[in-house]
């Protein structure tokens, strides 16, 4: 666990020595500024709530999120330092952790400097502070997602393009679980309980009942058990390809 | 001790380490021979637990790299092929990353430290990033890493490929200088490298050792070992004296650089025959402006084992 913490530091330093960081938590306030006002009509809806915010969420997610993971095994793959970190005396798993829980803390970083967003909320009315906590925890948690689907298909290349690809078309696929679009695929010939299956893994579903600020144990469960299973396919991914 | 049992690494169409079995003791500095894509890296990459054997295995100090690769690792000092290091890192933040991963603490922690950063000479760059340098600093960037920890094992993947020749001098004073109690595995293809640093030499050739000894012992196989040669002041010697030297009891043939008015008596079987090739200068008066015994080639041995 001390070298989860290691490497946890050193990845999230090395956020902040490039210009990486400024520039992702530069667009993603502007644009998230940008939906709530003008997309979400934050002042027209006249309700002193932060839903025209946490609505836009998962969309800015799905392009941000997987711009911050490409870089994560890709970068160390095509950079060679793979084989340094590789052959120092580490866990795979505790490398693998240690990078996914360094982006996981930066986006949370980067959503905690919405705060002007919640003060501005509280002057203008008396919001329920309690379901806007719980919004701020089911977004963390849907970055969090991303950040694990994005890191295995980081895993997955050399090419960090390809990685950033990879892993938009797989969040989307998660994203619209359980709508028409995804469901239809699978409707005409499988049966009910695996079309049922299917709608079940959907992101949107998930996030929205958390973001509504019901906390159900089966929200959290399906988070956790999202990550643990891409991070595990991960380790599996590298285990298979570091060297190539 | 560094013990590989059969090791073998087969990808789908081609064996590239094939069943390569040795052992390499305290105190050795071994040289790893061959030519590019020979299997050197390959090997050295399943030596440091980056690449799981198909077959056979290794150990490191007694730790299987299968069956205990923390153990080895912890052993065991690396310097990938390239010396691949985090580029927006500081020298100074990369090597506070490595000695936090190496578990070292306390007053320890800042001998090596100190004694890694003296040791290569990185005190004037420890807060630039690792980017902004060059490739001989990168390159001590690299070893830096690998010594911090003072491994009793070290092992090294072209330590001095693409460096100038005083920074090669430099790397081969420091491995000479580690040499006495650890155990050195160093890869290249610079013969003369291996002269300067190795105590022992594999070669290897598509994935098997084709030859295993002391440098001195591999330059004695050259044709040119203990061969004589002359340089004459005047070319128009030069048929004369080749026909003396051949007949010479013991030379096997005479090798002539008309460009150069050198010639190059070439032993039977490694005979010494510079007594006898002194004696017939003198006394048929050539102009001598050199003459002196050859120990050997090596890349004249290398191109005929791994041809």
């Amino acid at each position: 666990m001390r070298n989860v913490g290691i490497i946890m530091r050193r990845e999230l330093a090395s956020y902040f020595a490039t210009p990486l960081a400024y520039v992702f938590i530069l667009i993603f306030l502007v644009l998230a500024s940008l939906f709530t006002f003008y997309v979400g009509g934050f002042y027209e809806r006249g309700q002193a709530d932060m839903e025209s915010f946490f609505g836009f969420q998962p969309w800015l997610y799905l392009f941000l999120v997987p711009a911050l993971s490409m870089r994560l095994w890709a970068e160390e793959r095509k950079s060679g330092s793979i084989e340094l970190l590789m052959t120092q005396p580490v866990r795979l798993w505790d490398a693998v952790l240690g990078k996914f829980l360094a982006a996981w803390l930066f986006t949370t970083i980067a959503l905690a400097l919405t705060f002007p967003l919640w003060v501005t909320v509280n002057y203008l009315g008396k919001p329920d502070n309690g379901a806007i906590l719980a919004a701020y925890l089911g977004s963390a948690l849907l970055a969090g997602g991303f950040l694990a689907v994005g890191s295995c298909m980081s895993a997955l290349t050399r090419n960090q393009v390809i990685a950033f690809i990879l892993a938009v078309v797989a969040c989307f696929a998660f994203l619209l679980a359980g709508f028409p679009m995804v469901l239809d695929l699978f409707r005409g010939w499988a049966p009910l309980p695996l079309v049922d299956a299917v709608a079940s893994l959907s992101f949107l579903a998930h996030f929205e009942s958390i973001a509504k600020g019901v906390i159900d144990v089966r929200d959290l469960l399906y988070f956790a058990m999202l990550i643990g299973f891409f991070l595990l396919a991960t380790t599996i991914a590298l285990e298979l390809r570091k060297a190539d | 001790m560094i013990k590989t049992q059969h090791l073998t690494k087969r990808y789908e169409a081609l064996t590239a380490v094939d069943d390569l079995s040795f052992e390499v003791n305290p105190g050795e500095v071994l040289g790893f021979l061959g030519p590019n894509g020979a299997g050197k890296t390959t090997t050295m990459r399943m030596l440091a637990g980056f690449i799981t054997p198909s077959s056979g295995t290794a150990s490191i100090c007694g730790h299987d790299v299968i069956e205990d690769p923390l153990g080895a690792k912890a052993a065991l000092g690396y310097l990938p092929e390239g010396a691949p290091v985090y580029g927006e890192m500081t020298v100074g933040g990369f090597l506070d990353f490595i000695a936090d991963l190496r578990g070292l603490s306390g007053p320890l922690r800042r001998e090596r430290l100190a004694h890694v950063i003296e040791r290569l000479q990185l005190k004037g760059v420890l807060a630039q990033t690792i980017d902004t340098l060059s490739k001989g600093f990168r390159r001590r960037v690299g070893l830096a890493q690998a010594i911090v920890h003072d491994p009793p094992v070290l092992i090294l993947d072209e330590p001095t490929d693409g460096l100038d020749p005083n920074q090669k001098h430099e790397v081969r004073a420091l491995i000479n200088d580690m040499a006495r109690d650890k155990i050195i595995v160093i890869s290249t293809h610079i013969l003369e490298e291996v002269e300067a640093v190795c105590t022992r030499a594999i070669i290897i050739a598509r994935g098997r050792i084709v030859a295993d000894a002391a440098p001195a012992a591999l330059v004695a196989r050259s044709r040119y070992h203990n061969a004589v040669s002359m340089k004459l002041g005047q070319a128009t010697q030069l048929a004369a004296a080749r026909a003396a030297l051949a007949a010479v009891p013991g030379v096997e043939s005479v090798e002539v650089s008309e460009r150069e008015a050198r010639l190059t008596a070439l032993p039977r079987a490694g005979a010494p025959i510079l007594a006898a090739i002194t004696e017939l200068a003198g006394a048929r008066g050539f102009d001598l402006q050199d003459l002196h015994q050859e120990s050997g080639r090596l890349d004249e041995v290398f191109r005929s084992i791994t041809a």
